[in-house]
């Protein structure tokens, strides 16, 4: 059981974390034809987009409501029914995220108010679904408005529903800010595979995932339909993976008595286990097709084959608390061992079941400074961990997000049966990327004498 | 086979030093103690693969094989001897004989040819040139090339004739042996000499566990002077005639070799052992002794004693920390020769209960030693097939296994704990430091929880508890809008597209009201 550490410092050195709002666009990105539209000034915006675009090597449709000095001092209600007015001109979205920033929110604009207030007297915005978010960037991380925004999703579009009539092959997947599209697809093609029809909110998986479509478009190239987000009501179930989907979850079962249940991790075998367990129950199914057996028994060969390398392996890891404790628990669970462990924000109870006597709430600066101290050696980060990796020597596998000095993030799966074992190969094979060479030095053994060593002469042939 | 190996082989037979050759009659002797290989239930390396595993470790040296290509390229670069220096005796050096190399008999002048591009690019000190089935098959001299190209190019070339048809793998040990005392050894005469030299036949120093003992002999002020072979120079092998004592590693592969240095030179050989503690100190003990009888100071023994008290106090104060986590483990040992029983006492010191251990390979002499430690024979065996392993495996009659790398699935697929301790390992178990580097790495196996995790069964072993009926699949299937109930129908392939004309031509450009960055 770890314990959550607040380093005492004002000084924040190479930052962990990416902001609130950050997360709330990208999961207004698993929206189909969407546009997320950030309540702030223009920089806001920019470093978020840009951000985006260098994890996803995509281009990524974010607005701003491009709020300057005089509307931030008088309210910015104009400024969003502008931008909205502009938005629906140039790119027609069927659905526009407004994710508020530090800037809004310290002044304290009361933005539902003004958006109920637009929106009924606007009524040529009608076929336009909005939704507001409260995402200041000073609390909490990427998750934090990941789920922010998924909660208001949920809180505008599901209508509240006092009867039951599930569609019962139907279950809701909701997606934790920690899984890539192709997570997000293995998910799926797992609940499929029990004959379950899912509907994925958000879905990033056909929006980020990578391809390129027949047109150009000014909003997000795939995501959740718009219309298919208040049948959630009628799911037999809600899967929410990850404990940043809790609240959303419960928030459904508020409206529309869908029972949910929530998993932690989907990685490691004992976490897909009881994910298996649970479609199992959901389709009466006592025999898995023999696809999912079948990536069973692989991954108990891939752990068997991996436990040899991460038997007694000293790992550093720094992520969002859902990514953090998915990972360092399938590693632990292999034998490892977590002696770094640093998140980005407190509002997570699985913090406290990380496997590691303590987490500390910080920045890369005490990630590096920690993997140093305890001689990590594994990290596992973002692609900012490179700078420890160099400084260190030590090997860097880049989880979470940004990683935007490798491509293909997106495809990178780490979860189900399937991902798992793709994840004990990947640390398996990087430790063994660094080749020891052992030198009679390190054993305290003197350098063989200089007599007996050949001196080359040259060559007479 | 020429005459020359053959009387080379049935030399190597005719071994005194070995205790089962000297209790065999003459006419028993003149068969050679090479056990006839079982066609279909064989296993184990050839007389070329015991050569080269016996001299690779000679790390300056060129390792030329003269063979078609699988010879070497299935087996270089694959074991784990390390060298503190030159890395040449991983580089894989080979003649590759082609068919028509075969056919046309051009096998001599090629490998002359290799000879000469491998020391005009690496001048080594040495070239060994190993002979394989195919040219000996042809006839080709190696003898002659060899000896061609030390005239010619200055370079030692040493032949090995240890080809695979011949023998087992512990015969092309011999013949290595051979090869050496024949051609490289007496060769250089070391600046001075010492009444300390020792030479150390048989460790391959495989991750580095010569150097796990090495501090001990700096400590008694001991040289290494001969190293046959970890992390051995041309130079030392050539030098090791000087040496006063030679302690013999793995008893039986070299002892030819050991033998003859002491009928040659007058050094007497010892057999002794690097692993677990009891044999570390008695193996330092017996060194000592003798390099006291060929003349070094007395002192050096009083010295030995206190080295081995300081560093057993030691060892046993860093095993005592995994004590309690291994305690009670039940251990299977399945190697052979001397490890049969050199582990098991610090083991068994350990509170872990050693089930049963192999006897191959080990002579009578180690079996006695394993009844002695074990009490009784009931916990020997000489084989074990690999289905009966699984079997015993499976039913947890053990917690882990200690074997090779042969037996490496047997154990992981009965998700059983399993221990490297042969040569394909990648930690050092030698010496005093190399028993805590062991007892770790079996802590390390044992207690990683993901063998509780692997052995809980599959969520589908345990049956659902309430059962549910679904109704019918209808819709149509999200990936190929098939409808539910309806067979794929066989789709044909549709028509290319026509291809689009010209693409229209650019008239006039649209400003955008907007900056492009904004959009």
């Amino acid at each position: 059981m770890a314990k959550l550490v607040h380093p005492k410092r004002a000084l924040s050195t190479n930052p962990l974390k990416s902001s609130a709002p950050l997360g709330a666009a990208l999961a207004y990105l698993g929206i189909e034809r969407s546009v997320p539209l950030f309540h702030g000034s223009q920089g806001c915006t920019a470093f978020a987009m840009v951000h985006l675009v260098r994890h996803f090597k995509e281009a990524v449709p974010l607005q701003t409501t491009a709020m300057n000095e005089v509307s931030t001092i008088l309210g910015g209600a104009d400024q969003i029914e502008e931008a909205i007015e502009n938005l629906r001109k140039k790119s027609n979205p069927a659905f526009i995220g407004i994710a508020s920033t530090a800037l809004t929110e310290t002044r304290g604009e009361d933005v539902p108010g003004e958006l109920k207030e637009i929106v009924s007297r606007r009524t040529d915005f009608a076929d336009t679904q909005i939704v507001y978010a409260s995402t200041p960037d000073f609390d909490g991380g990427l998750q934090d408005g990941w789920a922010k925004a998924v909660e208001a999703i949920i809180d505008a579009m599901v209508p509240p529903s006092t009867e039951r009539d599930p569609e019962l092959r139907q279950v809701t997947l909701l997606c934790g800010s920690h899984l890539t599209p192709a997570e997000i697809e293995e998910l799926v093609r797992m609940v499929r595979a029990f004959g379950l029809e899912p509907l994925v909110l958000p879905d990033i998986s056909t929006s980020l995932d990578g391809h390129v479509s027949d047109d150009w478009s000014g909003t997000s190239q795939g995501g959740t339909p718009v219309a298919r987000i208040p049948d959630v009501a009628r799911s037999a179930f809600t899967l929410a993976i990850g404990e940043q989907m809790r609240k959303a979850a419960k928030l459904i079962e508020d409206r529309a008595m869908v029972p949910y249940r929530v998993f932690q991790s989907v990685t490691g075998l004992k976490p897909v286990d009881a994910f298996v367990r649970t479609l199992m129950g959901l389709s009466g199914m006592q025999d898995p097709p023999p696809s999912i057996k079948r990536d069973r028994s692989r991954l108990i060969d891939a752990a068997l084959d991996a436990h040899f390398h991460t038997g007694g392996l000293k790992v550093a890891i720094g992520a969002d608390p859902d990514l953090l404790f998915s990972l360092s628990n399938a590693l632990t669970s292999m034998g490892a061992e977590i002696v770094t462990a640093v998140t980005t924000t407190q509002h997570s109870p699985v913090i406290e079941r990380v496997a590691a006597d303590e987490v500390i709430l910080g920045d890369l600066g005490d990630f590096e400074r920690s993997a140093k101290e305890n001689g990590a050696q594994i990290l596992l980060t973002h692609s900012h961990g490179r700078h420890a990796e160099h400084r260190l020597h030590v090997p860097l596998v880049r989880v979470g997000f940004p990683v935007f000095d490798r491509i293909g993030a997106q495809d990178a799966c780490r979860v189900g049966y399937r991902g798992s074992r793709a994840f004990l190969y990947e640390i398996a094979n990087t430790v063994q990327s660094i080749h020891h060479r052992a030198r009679p030095e390190e054993f305290g053994a003197a350098p063989i004498a200089e007599e007996f060593e050949h001196v080359p002469h040259v060559a007479s042939c | 086979m020429s005459d020359a190996l053959k009387s080379k082989i049935q030399d190597v037979f005719n071994e005194p030093g070995c205790g089962t050759n000297a209790e065999k009659s003459e006419r028993q002797r003149k068969k050679g103690c090479a056990k006839p290989l079982t066609p279909g239930a064989a296993a184990g390396g050839c007389a070329f693969d015991g050569a080269k595993i016996a001299l690779q470790p000679i790390v300056d040296v060129a390792h030329l094989v003269h063979a078609p290509l699988a010879c070497e390229g299935n087996g270089w670069d694959n074991r784990g001897a390390a060298s503190s220096g030159s890395e040449l005796y991983r580089t894989g050096f080979t003649t590759d004989l082609s068919e028509l190399d075969i056919v046309m008999g051009y096998g001599e002048k090629k490998l002359f040819r290799a000879i000469k591009e491998v020391i005009e690019a690496h001048n080594p000190p040495a070239v060994f040139v190993y002979s394989t089935c195919v040219p000996s098959l042809i006839g080709d001299d190696i003898n002659a090339v060899c000896k061609a190209a030390t005239q010619k190019f200055g370079t030692p070339c040493v032949p090995v004739n240890a080809p695979g048809y011949v023998g087992s793998k512990n015969l092309g040990n011999k013949l290595a042996g051979e090869a050496l005392l024949d051609g490289v050894i007496g060769s250089i005469e070391p600046e001075e000499c010492t009444p300390y030299d020792v030479n150390i036949i048989g460790d391959y120093n495989l991750s580095g566990e010569l150097w796990q003992v090495k501090p001990l002999f700096d400590k008694l002020g001991i040289r290494v002077l001969g190293s046959i072979t970890g992390d051995a120079r041309y130079r030392q092998v050539a030098m090791a005639h000087r040496a006063k004592v030679t302690m013999l590693v793995c008893s039986k592969a070299l002892i030819n070799l050991a033998r003859k240095l002491d009928e040659r030179y007058g050094i007497p050989y010892f057999e002794g052992s690097f692993y677990g503690i009891s044999d570390t100190s008695q193996a330092l003990r017996t060194m000592c002794a003798m390099l006291v009888e060929q003349g070094a100071e007395a002192d050096l023994l009083d010295r030995c004693e206190q080295v081995i008290a300081e560093e057993e106090t030691r060892v046993w104060k860093q095993l005592d920390a995994y004590r309690p986590r291994v305690a009670g483990k039940r251990v299977l040992l399945y190697t052979g020769g001397h490890k049969s029983w050199s582990v098991v006492s610090a083991l068994q010191e350990l509170g872990m209960e050693v089930i049963g251990t192999s006897v191959r390979k080990a002579t009578d002499d180690d079996k006695g030693r394993v009844v002695k430690i074990m009490g009784d024979d009931k916990h020997m065996f000489e084989n074990m097939a690999p289905k009966d392993m699984y079997r015993m495996l499976k039913d947890a009659g053990a917690d882990v296994l200690m074997s090779g790398g042969r037996s490496q699935f047997v154990a992981l697929k009965a998700k059983m704990p399993w221990v490297d301790v042969n040569q394909e390992k990648h930690e050092a178990y030698a010496g005093y430091m190399g028993m805590v580097d062991m007892v770790r790495a079996i802590d390390r196996a044992v207690n990683n929880p993901m063998w509780s995790e692997l052995r809980e069964p599959a969520p589908w072993e345990t049956p659902l508890t309430e059962t549910r009926v679904l109704p019918a699949i209808t819709g149509s299937c999200p990936v190929t809008g098939v409808p539910a109930g309806v067979g794929r129908p066989v789709s044909l392939v549709p028509p290319m597209p026509p291809a689009s004309s010209a693409p229209a031509p650019v008239t006039a450009f649209v400003s955008s009201a907007t900056d492009f960055e904004d959009c």
